[in-house]
């Protein structure tokens, strides 16, 4: 996973509440298009116009924000869905970083196993973010390892990350292998189960029909 | 005296392997699912990495997302474009690692949240997760039950784990008498509208209280099904009795003196007296009436007797803004009366709403009746086993005599991955979400329980199926 640690460019707004997983990548999107190719599915429904073009009210298809790795979001954003897909096209967009007030919380989870960073701020200052973002054409400044949002204005934010995962983002660390570590633990653990919760384990010897 | 602890709270400490500070902990998983849209996937990356399954037979596959639900379906029929080679490697990956493998043509196969409860793998005091977010519906069993994402299932297939932070508590009291004509969709719309689409985000949601001790298994699990839609990733009702009856002699129950120790301990899992909850709803249902969406989330939802909202009336400009989308969307204007809302189709499906009681309550109304011309009217039960317990009834009969199609089992119609049947229609549907394109392009979609979609279907509008069946 690449480790993030700061990062530096443009950000857009989009300030509906409620973007769900479904809006950011259509199930159909999922089975016929590898996770590094869902970028251009990203936001499909609000990017692109019925005959497939480009809609020009939709940020990042203006010069400003074409390349923008930051996304300002109205609340709950990411809601609905499990489908990971939705961090992959995103990211395949170009995208690193996504602040709002709230997530899904599922969404929110596997942004963390992907190395994108989401941000949780109060309303308050996702507008004054959204502003800037509108307003002028800087660049907004992501800082994970002093957990701060500089603003084109100079303005600071502050934000706050659970510090486990923050140190796999800033390491880019595989969660699986921060398990693993942990391995023998996990085996001593299981065996006691096998013997306090028996009938949690015997599953098998079913004979399929 | 100890602490008086929720369920949640138990279920919790019970499956802590290690404390990782600041809240976080990682947790033993008793139970994974892995389905045809993601599964194989989870199971490719991990062999690509050559770490191994750490415990295969806690792991369970099924086939349920992308095959189609035509009468008569082949073993690979799917509407989605890439959909035979994700079955195919779903299938085959399952084989090579022995992991038990509900197939298209399995007798058992169905909506995984319908066929994990349903053959007893499912169970009080498990912890259960699957790359769904509406695996929350076996909550209705007593299980913790959460919707995870690909990496995370592979996380698990390697470790048997996963590392979570602990969120807070919810408990949500249905109390009072549920009037006619009222289930357990109702209640959970209801709540819905009432504490918003986000209500419940960073909380575990317990579903207690008079109406959800007295309703069924069953309907506990539609309730449950929808925690995700106020954005609670966990809800459940805590085992008591009316689910050991449930659970009873299914296939992977624990059976004997086993089943009696279970028991023993699933019953300890009941939240204490005085326990204490980050946060207390109460919900007085004798005031909910038939519920139907009219926007374009599930929050956005009103009784049967009510009328489509005005976004003039909103003093937040956001609100309002979000209300004008939707209704543009879904096409009403401010001020229509849900009752008579014509539609275009009908839908019995899914994992909220295609139970066996389900089929059974919307046969009762559709007994005699005939669906409305021009109403195209489609039921999937939400199993192989449902389906047919539906037919060993003859309630495949009452359905088709009626104007149903009556398909296989599978999630087909709910995210449009049955194929296109909805496009650009108005569609009243047993489903959970009512977004945007979700049951296909331009389909706009009204939520409401199984016996309101029937009684609609015969009325060719949207219909109070207690005046429909008066």
């Amino acid at each position: 996973m690449e480790p993030f640690r700061v990062v530096k460019g443009g950000a857009a707004a989009l300030m509906q509440t409620n973007i769900n997983t479904d809006v950011v990548i259509r199930i159909e999107r999922l089975t016929n298009a590898d996770r590094s190719k869902l970028g251009r599915f990203a936001l499909e429904a609000l990017r692109y116009r019925a005959d497939g073009s480009e809609n020009p009210d939709f940020p990042f298809n203006q010069s400003k924000y074409r390349d923008a790795p930051i996304l300002i979001a109205g609340r709950n954003f990411g809601c609905g869905s499990s489908r990971e897909g939705a961090v992959w096209a995103l990211m395949g967009m170009g995208l690193r970083c996504v602040i709002a007030e709230s997530f899904g919380d599922i969404f929110y989870g596997n942004c963390f196993q992907n190395g994108m960073l989401p941000i949780r701020l109060p309303d308050s200052q996702i507008q004054m973010l959204a502003r800037e973002a509108a307003e002028l054409s800087g660049a907004f400044t992501v800082d994970l390892e002093r957990s701060k949002v500089t603003t084109p204005s100079g303005r600071t934010v502050d934000f706050t990350i659970d510090p486990m995962r923050r140190e796999a983002l800033l390491a880019g660390l595989d969660d699986i292998g921060l398990t693993l570590a942990r391995s023998s633990a996990i085996g001593v653990w299981q065996s006691a189960d096998r013997l306090a919760r028996p009938w949690v384990w015997d599953t098998g010897g079913r004979p399929a029909r | 005296m100890a602490k008086p602890q929720t369920f949640f709270e138990k279920m919790w400490n019970d499956h802590v392997i290690a404390d990782l500070g600041d809240g976080a902990s990682l947790l033993q998983i008793d139970r994974l699912f892995l389905h045809d849209l993601s599964g194989s996937a989870a199971i490719a990356r991990l062999e690509e990495s050559g770490r191994p399954i750490n415990s295969r037979d806690q792991v369970f596959g099924v086939v349920d997302h992308l095959i189609s639900s035509r009468p008569g379906r082949g073993p690979d029929d799917t509407a989605s474009r890439g959909g035979v080679e994700l079955i195919q490697s779903m299938r085959q990956l399952s084989h090579k690692y022995g992991i038990t493998f509900f197939d298209s043509t399995d007798a058992r196969q169905g909506i995984v949240h319908v066929v994990s409860p349903e053959l007893g793998i499912a169970l009080p005091g498990t912890t259960l997760v699957c790359g769904d977010s509406h695996t929350c519906t076996v909550g209705g069993v007593g299980a913790l039950a959460w919707g995870i994402g690909s990496t995370e299932c592979e996380h698990v297939l390697a470790t048997q784990t996963l590392a979570q932070v602990r969120p807070k508590t919810m408990r949500i009291n249905f109390e009072g008498e549920v009037g006619p004509g009222v289930y357990p969709k109702d209640l959970i719309l209801y709540l819905i509208g009432e504490i918003g689409a986000n209500g419940g985000i960073g909380y575990a949601a317990e579903f207690a209280g008079s109406a959800i001790r007295k309703m069924s298994v069953e309907g506990r699990m539609t309730i449950c099904n929808m925690a995700i839609e106020f954005q609670a990733k966990y809800g459940f009702v805590p085992a008591d009795d009316v689910t050991f009856d449930y659970i009873k002699g299914r296939d992977f129950a624990p059976k004997g003196h086993a089943w009696d120790e279970a028991v023993a301990y699933w019953r300890s899992l009941a939240t204490d007296e005085h326990a204490v909850f980050d946060q207390e709803v109460t919900i007085d249902c004798a005031r909910i009436q038939p519920q139907v969406t009219w926007g374009t989330s599930p929050q956005q939802v009103a009784g049967i007797g009510d009328r489509v909202p005005d976004p003039a009336d909103m003093s937040d400009p956001g609100v309002r803004t979000l209300l004008e989308r939707a209704i543009e969307y879904i096409q009403l204007r401010p001020g229509t009366p849900l009752d008579g809302v014509k539609i275009d189709a009908a839908y019995i499906g899914s994992c909220t709403n295609a139970r066996i009681s389900d089929l059974r309550d919307a046969a009762a109304v559709l007994k005699g009746r005939k669906v409305a011309p021009g109403v195209r009217a489609i039921c999937v039960p939400g199993s192989s086993t449902v389906k047919r317990a539906a037919e060993a009834e003859g309630l495949d009969r009452t359905f088709r005599d009626a104007g149903f199609e009556w398909h296989e089992s599978g999630c087909a119609m709910c995210a449009s991955q049955g194929g296109d049947y909805f496009a650009n229609l108005r569609v009243i549907s047993t489903t959970n979400r009512n977004f945007e394109g979700r049951q296909g392009p331009q389909t706009r979609t009204h939520l409401a329980s199984p016996v309101t979609v029937a009684a609609s279907a015969i009325a060719g509008r949207i219909a109070d199926a207690r005046t429909v069946i008066a």
